[in-house]
């Protein structure tokens, strides 16, 4: 059963990257990030229940793991809105100074 | 791994793994912003499921909130703030899209491989604190766990601090 969580939870992160990697509107782009991670949360959660020394702690490290995501995510489209007063687009496309 | 019997269990594994995949596939292809939000809330309700199964009913309902909530709408408010009724362009070249694919499912079947090839010892005991989940996990938190869970406050309070003031409108620029 551990493994068939664990590669739905790869799935997932896959999908997660192929979008991030190819979204162009910058909040699908977090909200992507967020898909990963909680890939990652699903991963901690099996192990906590499927794991060898079965533990809430794999529950307490996705507890803490949500937190942080959270405080991410509102960061993150903070910084978008930001973005968006400045340069009138969320095309991750054309946020190119760096490279010019 | 493909050789278990139709217990519960499995049914609703497979019934919550279809929610999720389908979901986020959902999401790759559509072209409105604000339906690729609502079938990315669908994943997060299914994600919720599976940690009922894994007996962590508490992180669930923390699921439900934080994620199928708060950060849905939170992201729903980001495309009101910034366009419209955007649709996702199609301008991103063929050949950027093909090396993404590539190099996800080359990702995917190197996890594939190793969590094929991986012997997961057997369990040693089962998860005790199933049955009062939520207890169980206050009693770390304010126990074992009680300086990163501080911690985490204080980030909290800080990272959306910094939100505010930086998604603040500048004073007459």
């Amino acid at each position: 059963m551990l493994s068939s969580y664990l590669m739905v939870a790869a799935i997932l992160f896959c999908i997660g990257l192929y979008g991030a990697l190819v979204k162009k509107n910058a909040v699908i782009v977090l909200l992507c990030i967020e898909l990963m991670l909680n890939a990652v949360n699903l991963n901690l959660v099996a192990f906590s229940k499927y794991g060898v020394g079965a533990s809430l702690t794999g529950q307490m490290f996705t507890l803490f793991t949500i937190a942080i995501a959270a405080a991410e995510a509102a960061v993150g489209i903070a910084i978008l809105i930001a973005l968006f007063r400045a340069r009138g687009t969320v095309n991750v496309d054309d946020y190119d100074e760096m490279r010019r | 791994m493909f050789n278990m019997d139709w217990t519960g269990e499995y049914v609703a594994f497979i019934v919550f793994s279809a929610v999720i995949i389908s979901g986020a596939v959902f999401m790759i292809n559509f072209t409105k912003v604000v339906h690729m939000v609502v079938s990315l809330a669908a994943v997060f309700i299914g994600i919720a499921g599976m940690f009922v199964l894994l007996q962590a009913e508490f992180l669930a309902f923390v699921q439900v909130l934080i994620y199928a909530g708060a950060i849905s709408i939170l992201m729903i408010f980001g495309i009101m703030m910034t366009k419209h009724g955007d649709r996702e362009a199609e301008s991103k070249s063929r050949l950027h899209k093909i090396a993404a694919g590539i190099g996800a499912i080359a990702l995917f079947g190197i996890l594939f491989y190793a969590i094929r090839q991986t012997e997961f010892p057997a369990q040693e005991q089962p998860l005790h604190g199933a049955e009062d989940n939520a207890m169980e996990i206050g009693k770390l938190l304010f126990t074992g766990y009680v300086v990163p869970f501080e911690l985490v406050s204080v980030l909290l309070t800080v990272a959306f601090i910094g939100a505010i003031v930086l998604a603040k409108k500048e004073a007459n620029e």
